[in-house]
């Protein structure tokens, strides 16, 4: 019993970014825009709340850093994408390029001249555990409720996000816009000014999801410290049918591959560290080939916002 | 008074030839913002790093063992990103080229030695192009993205790699270092200059081979007509799913090939550090070179010189090397933006338009 809630505890906490990252691509792509520069945001913005962590030690001040370096990343993509109409594919992979490169690079400039200018290696304040009365004494549900904040907050902002998409208005403007824009732009609604706004909101989300990283879940700063999460998650919002709840299965699966790997590791086990850390990318690959197989078996359910991908401008016939 | 694009009656040639040409002064210019916002002198670094890639002999080889895989994979990137397949598994496919070689250089000493170096090459095409073959068989067969599928197997070539150099592969007189036993002295691929290798030779070869199967053969032809429209290549009766995989056989193949260059004449082992990026920044190659086979040859200087000018700052000013990676990453945002005006020209529009 024991084992399980820890093991559970462990799976939501590294379950976590994963969820803040997939929810925010959900919302870019349910307006048609496919941003593949995840990765480069949630690293930058791992970076970017680590070290304002470190310099002014506000947690607060740290994450809504790390939403603004996300949003402006996710800006450059809806300004290349959408105004100037680029092909999204790469326009999304010059923003992972840069975003790694230059996280790398000021990982290595913004550090204390004590430690060479390096960041890696330091420690800043990060979020703790906090227990909920109660609940957090429950075995299994305790798993739920000892918990940081960050983890905590989610209880609230996914089902928040499924109320919001599928019965406001709003998110119905939203889901038009990424279905069938030229009908939604007929209607009047202005296509290209909803696709930055969700643009940017799913920045933001990634980057809440990348300040996890370095302020909760493995706190510190390393260069490889996203290790391809960015590009799990694109993986994870089409594992959740483009749904923010089911959102919720892909992230407490590959949180609990992350939680297995490390009780393994930790246990000593016959099988080699490498082989062991190969395990989130093989489920990527085979969980992208049964979904895309279930989406053709199903569609409808499991299928992408039509435009997804697609420039859309007025004058084009 | 607003601007307006107006639709071009054919693409502009022109706009396509200078609009890399500026999107590298301008790539330049934000990468003086970077420089200068994290206390560094922009043009004194730019000088060194200019200097250090260019300036001298020496530099100028290293700037060429870089070039070599460069071309080989920006090669190996742009054949796959014809067919819209978008292919950023280089980087495993080269890793994979890298361990062909690598298995035929330790394990084959049935081999005379002569033969080691030919035979090991291939079997770094071939792994290479294996590596490539799944993800392009998922994408024919299921239709399963391929932009996932050869990324995430890049992290699984590197583990594997990592696997083998630690593990089972690892030379046991090399006090534990984290590599290969060298491959015999005689099955070296030979060097030119400095460092850089006949691997120079090779990626020249192959870059013009690939210039005229693309311009020149039927085969060509099919591929270009994929890549601009796949529903009508398929009512021409062009078999697509058989394209893709061949087309991405050739991709990985190439990839590996570099793969296994690098590790033939420079490293002449497998060891850690195999994953070097190169297969990234192929992709930013592709792309600055239009796809364009001879073009790929002439950027991948420019980008070998960009990194050998990063390893250059580093020495000389304690500057860290990944300002290389930034400048790369931020010549794909101008390139994007510019590409635009190839099919649309800016126009100002004097009167407000009646509605």
């Amino acid at each position: 019993m024991q084992l399980i809630t820890t093991l559970l505890a462990v799976t939501l906490g590294a379950g976590t970014s994963l969820l803040y990252a997939t929810l925010g691509e959900i919302y870019t792509e349910r307006s048609g825009i496919l941003n593949l520069g995840v990765e480069g945001m949630m690293m930058m913005s791992a970076l970017a709340a680590f070290s304002v962590s470190f310099y002014t030690g506000s947690l607060l001040l740290a994450v809504i850093v790390a939403m603004a370096v996300g949003a402006g990343l996710s800006l450059i993509h809806a300004f290349l994408s959408i105004t100037m109409r680029a092909n999204q594919v790469v326009s999304g992979l010059s923003i992972t390029l840069f975003g790694t490169g230059l996280a790398s690079y000021l990982g290595q400039r913004l550090g204390p001249a004590s430690n060479g200018r390096n960041l890696a290696g330091m420690s800043a304040k990060s979020f703790s555990d906090i227990s909920v009365p109660v609940l957090g004494d429950i075995p299994i549900l305790a798993a739920f409720f000892n918990q940081d904040i960050m983890t905590l907050l989610l209880f609230i902002v996914v089902p928040a996000a499924w109320i919001f998409m599928f019965k406001t208005r709003s998110g119905l403007t939203l889901r038009a816009v990424g279905e069938n824009p030229r009908t939604a732009s007929a209607m009047g609604i202005p296509v290209a000014g909803i696709r930055y706004i969700y643009t940017a909101v799913g920045g933001m989300l990634v980057g809440l999801g990348g300040a996890h990283l370095t302020l909760g879940y493995t706190p510190g700063w390393s260069e490889n410290v996203t290790g391809g999460r960015g590009w799990i998650v694109i993986a994870l919002v089409i594992f959740a049918g483009w749904n923010p709840s089911r959102a919720i299965f892909g992230a407490v699966l590959f949180g609990g591959i992350n939680a297995i790997q490390f009780r393994l590791q930790a246990a000593g086990t016959v099988i080699p560290a490498s082989f062991l850390n190969m395990a989130p990318y093989i489920v990527t690959i085979i969980v992208l080939a049964v979904m895309t197989l279930l989406g053709r078996k199903r569609r409808g359910t499991y299928s992408p916002p039509s435009a997804l991908g697609t420039s859309f401008a007025i004058e084009d016939k | 008074m607003r601007l307006v694009l107006e639709k071009r009656e054919s693409r502009s040639r022109k706009v396509l030839l200078f609009v890399p040409i500026i999107s590298f002064g301008v790539s330049l210019l934000l990468g003086a913002i970077v420089l200068a916002a994290s206390g560094a002198n922009p043009l004194k670094t730019y000088i060194y790093m200019a200097r250090g890639a260019f300036g001298s002999w020496s530099g100028f080889t290293e700037t060429l063992v870089k070039a070599i895989p460069l071309t080989l994979t920006g090669l190996g990137v742009s054949i796959a990103f014809r067919l819209r397949f978008w292919n950023i598994g280089a980087e495993g496919q080269f890793i994979w080229g890298a361990i062909g070689t690598s298995w035929v250089m330790i394990f084959w000493n049935f081999l005379p030695v002569q033969l080691l170096l030919p035979i090991g090459l291939l079997m770094g095409m071939i792994t290479g192009a294996i590596w490539a073959g799944i993800p392009a068989i998922m994408k024919a067969g299921w239709g399963v993205d391929e932009t996932l599928t050869t990324l995430m197997m890049n992290y699984i070539a590197i583990l594997f790699a990592e696997y083998l150099y630690y593990g089972p592969w690892r030379d046991p007189e090399g006090f534990g270092f984290p590599g290969t036993r060298p491959f015999p002295r005689e099955a070296w691929l030979p060097r030119i200059a400095g460092r850089a290798h006949w691997g120079l030779l090779i990626a020249l070869i192959a870059a013009l081979l690939l210039w005229f199967v693309l311009y020149r053969t039927k085969w060509g032809f099919e591929i270009k007509m994929i890549g601009l429209n796949k529903r009508a290549a398929r009512v021409q009766g062009v078999n697509i799913s058989r394209n893709i995989v061949l087309v991405l056989l050739v991709s990985g193949a190439l990839s590996g090939l570099a793969g296994a260059t690098e590790v033939t004449a420079i490293q002449h082992r497998l060891m850690k550090g195999i994953d070097m990026g190169y297969g990234f920044t192929a992709i930013i190659i592709a792309w600055m070179a239009q796809l364009n086979p001879i073009a790929v040859v002439f950027v991948a200087v420019v980008m070998g010189g960009i990194l050998v000018g990063g390893d250059q700052i580093q020495m000389m000013m304690g500057l860290p090397a990944s300002m290389g990676l930034v400048l790369q990453g931020l010549l794909l945002f101008p390139l994007l933006a510019g590409t635009i005006f190839s099919d649309y020209r800016l126009k100002a529009v004097v009167q407000e338009e009646v509605v």
